[in-house]
């Protein structure tokens, strides 16, 4: 076990080294002096010359390389000309928001999709498969910033039910926190249920179709546990896996939705560093996010231990 | 055979319909969808207001889908902006399915590159697609030939790592075998051999592509941080309405229904094709 996990972990390195170069090469190969368009449009000749030597300019480009990783690494992901402060400390304010967003969607998402999945396999073929299906297909097409403004002008500004945008810390009280917090999940949370519905539905019926269910029911098992005890937790390799992969989809969603409900989070920080061409927030950012896609990945693969004791490694 | 398909048949239609109208926009009750008047600022839909030429005519124009905060037509907007959507889905999915059949065919047949390829495309694929498309766009500022190419790249991996598993699958196939027997060229087996079989499965995830293109580009757009506010596109409608949404919201929901309808009919295209052309994968999801 300790070992697949040394070779698991040692497996993402490379992934991670790519994603730096991309990083990094990002703004080298912009047209242009990388450390004028580091500084901003408002920078002095001094500035400039600062960041010049810091960033090692005169030097290869593989040595530069090697001295921005360094910094990287140990944390230092350089200052934002537009905001004035370290880039580490602004992702961290930013944090919460995305955080807190993230997390409620996935739950939702989770809660709503898998009892569905189930069912459509359950029912396969019929109204109510055929009825997830088709909602399937209109959850990954329908933009979310469509749905976005969709459910505020039925839900917000018609019922009344949902603050139109803005964010309360959590500090601020949990049930004001959740209230704002409500609707940007749920928005998000559409593209995230299609997916996983259909996996589910998929990898439910694939396990409906073994022998051991037709043991289980001639053994005289309710159809609920057949279907969760044994359909369910066979499938749940997959469903795992999809999560994860979904998460990419979840970041490219969380951009949008804070900028659409006003939240004042990591994605929102993402389309305003782009406006203002705060480039090492761009580069922060992209690294962040990254990272926390390979980490959440690295996590799910390690849990297929638990949610397939026939897994051993 | 695929035309037996009723979700070929519902998203080809609607897609068809949608490239009909791009086409004949300009005879189909439109102004410049460029054109302002202030006169006729913030029109609800069907509400009849003056629109001028750029020689200085007023003409009388019924705005069908209202007017924006500058007096633009809605209406023309939307329709013009179904012309560059269309563009930038087709131009997205062909260029990332290009470079992702060279490297796919790379990766797949030339096996000491295999290994460093398919690292560097697991990298850019750990970077969310909506993020690198940012990025790039901010560098190179946006215009149409940087979106199109800001889309393209992150899909590039996906294609990369499709057209690889086929290769792997149809080299072991015993005409392969047969034409390295008798000394075929590497290159002439390679796209003379193997390429015409990886076609369906590369049509039906072509489509998909261009569906998400078409998603991504107007999410840039909206964001800001797309094409150029001048250009009529459905994302740069929703970005200039949804500051007056709450009094106005047609801004908003015109191009966003059209938005939707046209994902959906790729969508559903994709999914037909999936089901007809290439069972193997529709057993796979």
């Amino acid at each position: 076990m300790l070992n697949f996990v040394l070779r698991r972990l040692a497996a993402t390195v490379p992934v991670l080294l790519v994603v730096a170069v991309f990083v990094f090469l990002l703004l080298r190969l912009t047209p242009g002096d990388p450390a004028a368009i580091m500084a901003g449009d408002a920078a002095t000749g001094e500035q400039i010359e600062r960041i010049r030597a810091g960033l090692g300019l005169d030097r290869p480009i593989p040595v530069q390389f090697g001295i921005w990783l360094g910094k990287v690494v140990s944390g230092d992901l350089g200052e934002s000309f537009y905001y004035r402060i370290k880039v580490a400390t602004l992702i961290g304010q930013r944090l919460e928001p995305t955080f807190a967003l993230a997390t409620l969607t996935i739950l939702i998402a989770v809660v709503v999709s898998i009892p569905l999945g189930v069912v459509a396999a359950w029912r396969f073929g019929g109204w109510f498969d055929r009825a997830l299906m088709g909602f399937s297909v209109m959850g990954f097409s329908i933009p979310v910033f469509v749905l976005a403004y969709l459910l505020i002008w039925v839900v917000s500004l018609k019922l009344g039910w949902f603050p139109v945008q803005g964010y309360r810390r959590l500090a601020e009280g949990f049930l004001p926190f959740l209230h704002h917090l409500i609707l940007p999940a749920i928005t998000l949370s559409v593209i995230y249920i299609a997916l996983i519905a259909r996996v589910t539905r998929a990898s439910v019926l694939e396990a409906l179709g073994e022998d051991y269910i037709r043991t289980a029911r001639a053994k005289g098992l309710p159809e609920l546990r057949v279907l969760v005890r044994h359909a369910l937790a066979n499938a749940a390799v997959p469903i795992a896996t999809v999560i994860g992969i979904g998460i990419a989809i979840l970041i490219g969603g969380v951009v949008v939705t804070e900028s659409v409900y006003a939240i004042p989070g990591l994605g929102r920080l993402t389309v305003d560093a782009v406006l203002a061409r705060d480039f090492p927030t761009i580069q922060g950012v992209i690294l962040f996010f990254s990272f926390i896609y390979v980490l959440v990945n690295l996590l799910i693969d390690l849990s297929y231990v638990f949610l397939d004791p026939r897994i051993r490694y | 055979m695929v035309w037996q398909n009723w979700s070929v048949r519902i998203g080809g239609v609607a897609l068809l319909i949608l490239v009909l109208v791009a086409t004949a926009a300009p005879w189909l009750g439109t102004v410049d969808p460029t054109l302002f008047d202030a006169a006729s600022r913030d029109l609800r839909p069907g509400a009849t207001g003056e629109i001028m030429t750029l020689e200085g005519q007023v003409l009388k124009h019924t705005f069908l889908m209202g007017s924006d905060s500058f007096g633009r037509d809605i209406y023309s907007r939307v329709l013009y902006g179904t012309r560059v959507s269309l563009l930038v889905g087709v131009a997205a999915a062909g260029l990332s399915l290009a470079f992702g059949v060279v490297l796919g065919l790379t990766a797949g047949y030339i096996r000491w590159l295999d290994g460093p390829l398919m690292r560097v495309m697991d990298g850019i694929m750990a970077i969310p697609a909506i993020l690198i498309a940012i990025a790039v766009v901010a560098l190179w500022r946006g215009s149409l030939p940087t979106v199109i190419v800001a889309i393209a790249i992150p899909e590039i991996p996906r294609v990369t790592r499709l057209v690889r598993a086929l290769v792997l699958s149809i080299r072991e196939e015993p005409y392969v075998e047969a034409a390295v027997a008798l000394g075929t060229p590497t290159g002439k087996i390679m796209f003379g051999h193997i390429l015409p079989n990886t076609i369906a499965p590369l049509l039906v995830q072509g489509t998909y592509i261009c569906a998400f293109s078409i998603l991504l580009e107007a999410i840039l757009s909206f964001l800001g941080v797309g094409l150029p506010p001048d250009i009529p596109t459905w994302g740069n409608i929703m970005a200039e309405g949804r500051v007056q949404f709450v009094a106005y919201p047609h801004n908003v929901f015109f191009p966003g229904v059209f938005l939707a309808v046209t994902v959906l009919a790729v969508n559903m295209l994709g999914d037909g094709l999936r089901d007809t052309l290439d069972p193997k994968m529709a057993k796979r999801v």
